[in-house]
C-alpha cells in the first residue's frame, strides 16, 4: 500500500522548529495550555529574542532559583510592569546597537503577562508601551482569572464564570457579573501596527500571527486564550478541545487587526452553540438556561460587531481571505 | 580643568549626565525634578546626547524601564521626587536586589499628605532599606561631581548596584550656583565604559529575576547586604580619584570645626551649609560647637560615624524627615543605634527641622542647640512647631 | 544535552550566588523531573501511529520528541506529567493512557 506507507514516515515539520526555548522540567499544572501557548510563541520567534515576563503562573512555574526553564534571555521584575521592562530592554538594545556596543543584529523583544498582569494591574504600563511605539511584541496569555493565586476573578474573567472572588451564589447567580474586558479592542484603539487573537489549539494560526507580530514596524499585541484545566475545572486532557470550542462557538473569535484592517482568521459557516463550550466546565456548572441564553446573545452580538468591523475597514489587499481550517 | 559657570544646579546636573554618555533616560515629570529631565530631553533632541529618551507614563514605569535598560547593559538615568519615588518604590527595591546599576537623582521633597512640593528627606528615608547606595549632596558642585562618581562606583563590577544621589528640592534644584564643569577628557579618564556582569542578549542566555524559595531568600539578601557594605572601598577610591582630578575631596562623613567640640551637630544635604554658618557664629561666641556632615547614608558609614561622634558630650541631630509614631526620626534612630555600644557616647538629641520646606536659618540651628542642651536625651522635637 | 551543574538549593551559600540572583545556566530546570507527578501513563502504539506530530505539537511539557532513525515518537517519562493530552488529541487512537504501574 504505497499511500499508507507514505503517511507513516516521520517527516520533519515545516514551520514548527524542534528547538525548545522553554525547557521541560517546568512546574506548570498537568494539561496547562498556557505553557503550551508560550512554547508555540517562542518557537515562532526563535532564539534571537529577549523575554520580559510579568509575575504570574508562567513566571512561577519556570524560575525557582537556582533553576530556570528558559533557554532564551529572560527577565522578571514585577507583576504590573512587563511592558515597561520590555520597553527598557528595547530602548537599551536600540541605543547600544546604534553606538556599536552590542552585535549589529535584530533581537526581538517580547513582554508577556497573564490576563491580570495585562488587563488589570499592568494596563497602564501596556498602554504606555503602545503609545510610545516601542518595536516589540506584547503577549497576553489569558487564562481568564488569577490562577497563580488561586482562581480569583480578573477583568478578563468572562460573564458567568464562578471564581473564588466571583463565586456563584443565591445573590450572585451568574458568578462573574461583568463581561470580559476587550483587551484586543483596546490595543487596536492605540493604532499600533498589529493586534491579533490566537489560541494554541489552532497553533498554526497562532504561529503565523507571532511571525507577523515579529515583523511589525512597531508595537504588536497578541491576546492568546490559554485554557487552564485547574481554574476552569475541566479534565487536563481536554485543554486543547476547549480551546477549539471557545473559537468555534465564537466565545473567543480569532481575528487580527493589521494596520487598522480587521480580518477574521476563522469564520465558520455556523458557530456552534455556546452551551457546547460551557458544559463540562466546573466554573460554569451553576449556569441555567436563562444565563446561557444571555451569554449566547452576547457572543452573537460580538460576532456581528466583528464582522461589521471587517467590512468597515475592508480587506487588506495583500491578505488571503479567511479560511476554514 | 573645566570652566566655572554660574548655572542652575538642575541644568548642571543634566549636563553632567550628558557628559556620561548615558544610553537611556526614562523619567516622568514631577516637581522639583522637572528641570533636570527637561534639559536632558533637550540634549537628546538637539543631538548633543545620543540616548533613548523614554517619556514614560508613570514613575513606576520609569524605574521599570530603567531595570530593563540596565539589564540590557545600557547606562541608565532617571530622576524623581517624593510621590514619584513612592510610586516607584516597589521597583526601587527590585532594581537594587537585582544589582542593576542605575543612577537616580532624587530632588528631595516631602511626602503627601498634605501635598507639599517643598523639600525634606522623607522620600529618601522611605527607601532607606531598599539596598541602593544613597549619597546626600550639600551644594551644586557636589551634585555635579557625584553624577560621575555615582556611575563610576555603581557600575564597578565589584559593586554593581544602583546609586541614588540626593539633592534638596528647590534649595538646590532651582538655585543658580557656581559650578566647575568637567571636560570630556576628565570624564573619559575618570569613568570607564559600563561593562555589566550579565546582560540580556541572545548571545549569552541568562535568567534574571528568578524567585526565591525560603531555602534561598536569606542567602540572596545576605549577598545583597554584603555587596552594599563592600561598596565602601570603591566609594572611597572613587572620591580619591575625584580629588586628584578636581582638588575636591569628599568623604562619607565630613567634619567642620569639630576640634575640641563638646557639642556636635549632625546634618545631611544642603542643611550642612546652613549649619556650618551657625557653627561659625557659635564658635565666634566662644562656644565649643562643631558640625558632622553625613554624606553617605547607605552603606551606613558605621566606623566613620563612631569615630566622628564619640568624643562629644552632646550630639544634636538635624533630622529632615519624620517617622510618624517612632521614638525618633530616621537619622537619629540610626545614629543612636550606631553609638549604643560605644563606651564614650554623646547624649543624642533629635531635632526634626525643615520638613515640608519650612525654612531653617543659622539662628534656628543655634536655638536647636540651646533647646537640646536644656532638655533630656529622650525628647524628640519638631523644631518650631506651633501649639 | 549538557550536564546540569547547579547545586541543590539548600547547599548554596550566599557567597555562591551570582550577583542579583542571575542564573547563568540556560534551561537547567531539566534537572527537575516532573515525571514523578504522573499517575496516568501514555503508551505509544507505534503500529497505529500515522506520524502526524499532533501529540508532539500539543504537549505542554515538551516531553515527546521525534526519533527519525527509528521512525517513531518517543516519550520522555522524566518530564511527562500524564496530562493525557497526547492520547486525547491523537486522531487515530495510537496512544493509550493507563494507570501508572499497571
Amino acid at each position: 500500500m504505497p499511500e499508507e506507507s507514505k503517511k507513516k514516515i516521520l517527516k520533519p515539520l515545516k514551520n514548527f522548529p524542534l528547538e525548545e526555548h522553554i525547557a521541560s522540567g517546568h512546574r506548570a499544572c498537568q494539561g496547562c495550555a498556557e505553557v503550551l501557548a508560550v512554547r508555540h510563541v517562542l518557537k515562532a520567534i526563535g532564539p534571537e529574542m529577549v523575554l520580559a515576563m510579568a509575575t504570574g503562573c508562567m513566571e512561577i512555574i519556570s524560575s525557582p532559583y537556582p533553576l530556570t526553564s528558559w533557554n532564551v534571555p529572560w527577565i522578571h521584575v514585577a507583576f504590573e510592569n512587563a511592558a515597561a521592562v520590555g520597553s527598557g530592554v528595547e530602548a537599551g538594545l536600540k541605543a547600544l546597537r546604534r553606538k556599536g556596543r552590542v552585535p549589529d543584529k535584530e533581537v526581538t523583544v517580547v513582554a508577556m503577562g497573564g490576563d491580570g498582569g495585562t488587563s488589570d494591574i499592568g494596563f497602564q504600563a501596556l498602554s504606555g508601551m503602545f503609545e510610545r511605539g516601542h518595536k516589540m511584541i506584547y503577549v497576553c496569555v489569558d487564562n481568564e482569572a488569577y490562577m497563580n493565586t488561586g482562581i480569583q476573578r480578573s477583568s478578563s474573567t468572562p460573564f458567568g464564570a464562578s471564581t473564588t472572588t466571583s463565586p456563584a451564589g443565591k445573590m450572585s447567580p451568574s458568578g462573574q457579573n461583568t463581561s470580559k474586558k476587550d483587551m484586543p479592542g483596546i490595543a487596536a484603539a492605540h493604532n499600533i501596527p498589529y493586534v491579533a487573537t490566537a489560541c494554541p489549539s489552532y497553533y498554526s494560526d497562532l504561529m503565523k500571527k507571532v511571525a507577523k507580530a515579529k515583523e511589525a514596524d512597531g508595537p504588536a499585541y497578541l491576546h492568546i486564550l490559554s485554557v487552564c484545566p485547574t481554574g476552569w475545572r475541566i479534565p487536563p486532557e481536554k485543554a486543547i478541545e476547549y480551546g477549539q470550542l471557545a473559537v468555534d462557538t465564537g466565545i473567543f473569535p480569532l481575528y487580527e487587526v493589521d494596520h487598522g484592517v480587521w480580518k477574521m482568521s476563522r469564520k465558520p459557516k455556523q458557530l456552534k452553540p455556546v452551551a457546547d463550550y460551557l458544559k463540562g466546565q466546573g466554573r460554569y456548572r451553576h449556569l441555567d438556561e436563562t444565563l446561557i441564553a444571555v451569554i449566547q446573545k452576547g457572543v452573537d452580538e460580538k460576532w456581528e460587531r466583528l464582522l461589521k468591523m471587517t467590512e468597515m475597514t475592508g480587506p487588506a489587499t495583500s491578505e488571503q481571505p479567511a479560511q476554514e481550517e | 580643568m573645566g570652566k566655572k559657570v554660574g548655572i542652575e544646579v538642575s541644568i548642571a546636573a543634566a549636563e553632567a549626565v550628558g557628559l556620561c554618555d548615558v544610553d537611556v533616560v526614562a523619567a516622568y515629570p514631577i516637581t522639583p525634578q522637572t528641570h533636570i529631565v527637561e534639559h536632558l530631553s533637550e540634549l537628546v533632541a538637539n543631538g548633543r546626547l545620543d540616548a533613548e529618551f523614554v517619556p514614560v507614563e508613570s514613575e513606576h514605569s520609569a524605574m521599570s524601564v530603567c531595570c530593563g535598560s540596565a539589564a540590557a547593559g545600557a547606562r541608565t538615568f532617571t530622576s524623581t521626587a517624593a510621590q514619584g519615588l513612592a510610586l516607584m518604590a516597589e521597583i526601587v527595591y527590585i532594581a537594587a536586589s537585582m544589582r542593576l546599576p542605575i543612577l537616580m537623582l532624587v530632588a528631595n521633597r516631602a511626602l503627601s499628605a498634605p501635598l507639599s512640593i517643598w523639600n525634606d528627606h522623607s522620600d529618601a528615608m522611605m527607601v532607606r532599606d531598599s539596598g541602593w547606595i544613597q549619597i546626600f549632596c550639600e551644594n551644586g558642585q557636589d551634585v555635579y561631581d557625584h553624577i560621575f562618581h555615582a556611575y563610576r562606583v555603581g557600575e564597578d563590577p565589584r559593586v554593581s548596584l544602583p546609586v541614588m544621589v540626593n539633592m534638596d528640592g528647590f534649595i538646590l534644584t532651582h538655585v543658580i550656583e557656581p559650578v566647575e564643569f568637567w571636560t570630556k577628557e576628565m570624564v573619559g579618564s575618570y569613568l570607564p565604559r559600563f561593562r555589566p556582569l550579565n546582560t540580556l542578549h541572545p548571545d549569552k542566555v541568562v535568567t534574571m529575576g528568578a524567585f526565591g524559595m525560603p531555602e534561598i531568600y536569606a542567602e540572596q539578601k545576605m549577598a545583597h547586604d554584603q555587596a552594599l557594605k563592600n561598596s565602601m572601598p570603591v566609594l572611597l577610591e572613587g572620591w580619591d580619584e575625584l580629588a586628584k582630578l578636581t582638588g575636591r575631596k569628599y568623604e562619607p562623613v565630613e567634619l567642620y570645626r569639630t576640634e575640641g567640640a563638646e557639642t556636635l551637630l549632625l546634618a545631611m544635604g544642603s542643611l550642612c551649609e546652613t549649619a556650618s554658618l551657625a557653627v561659625d557664629q557659635m564658635r565666634e561666641a566662644g562656644r565649643k560647637v562643631g558640625l558632622v556632615k553625613l554624606r553617605l547614608w547607605r552603606p551606613f558609614p558605621l566606623a566613620e560615624v563612631r569615630k566622628a561622634l564619640s568624643g562629644a558630650k552632646d550630639l544634636v541631630v538635624l533630622d529632615r524627615s519624620i517617622s510618624v509614631g517612632a521614638a525618633n526620626a530616621p537619622v537619629t534612630s540610626e545614629i543612636s543605634a550606631a553609638m549604643y555600644h560605644e563606651p564614650q557616647r554623646p547624649r543624642i538629641h533629635c531635632m526634626i527641622a525643615g520638613i515640608g520646606g519650612r525654612d531653617v536659618t543659622p539662628e534656628d540651628i543655634t536655638n536647636m542647640v540651646d533647646l537640646s542642651l536644656k532638655g533630656t536625651e529622650q525628647e524628640c522635637h519638631i523644631y518650631g512647631v506651633r501649639g | 544535552m549538557e550536564e546540569i551543574v547547579s547545586k541543590p538549593i539548600d547547599e548554596i551559600t550566599w557567597r555562591e550566588i551570582e550577583p542579583g540572583g542571575v542564573i547563568t545556566e540556560a534551561g537547567n530546570a531539566r534537572s527537575y523531573h516532573t515525571g514523578s507527578w504522573r499517575s496516568l501513563r501514555p503508551h505509544y502504539l507505534e503500529e497505529k501511529c500515522i506520524r502526524c506530530w499532533r501529540c508532539y505539537i500539543m504537549c505542554p511539557d515538551a516531553a515527546i520528541s521525534p526519533d527519525f532513525t527509528n521512525n517513531r515518537m518517543v516519550w520522555n517519562y522524566d518530564y511527562c506529567k500524564g496530562c493525557g493530552i497526547c492520547a486525547y488529541e491523537c486522531p487515530v487512537d495510537a496512544i493509550e493512557v493507563r494507570e501508572e504501574g499497571e
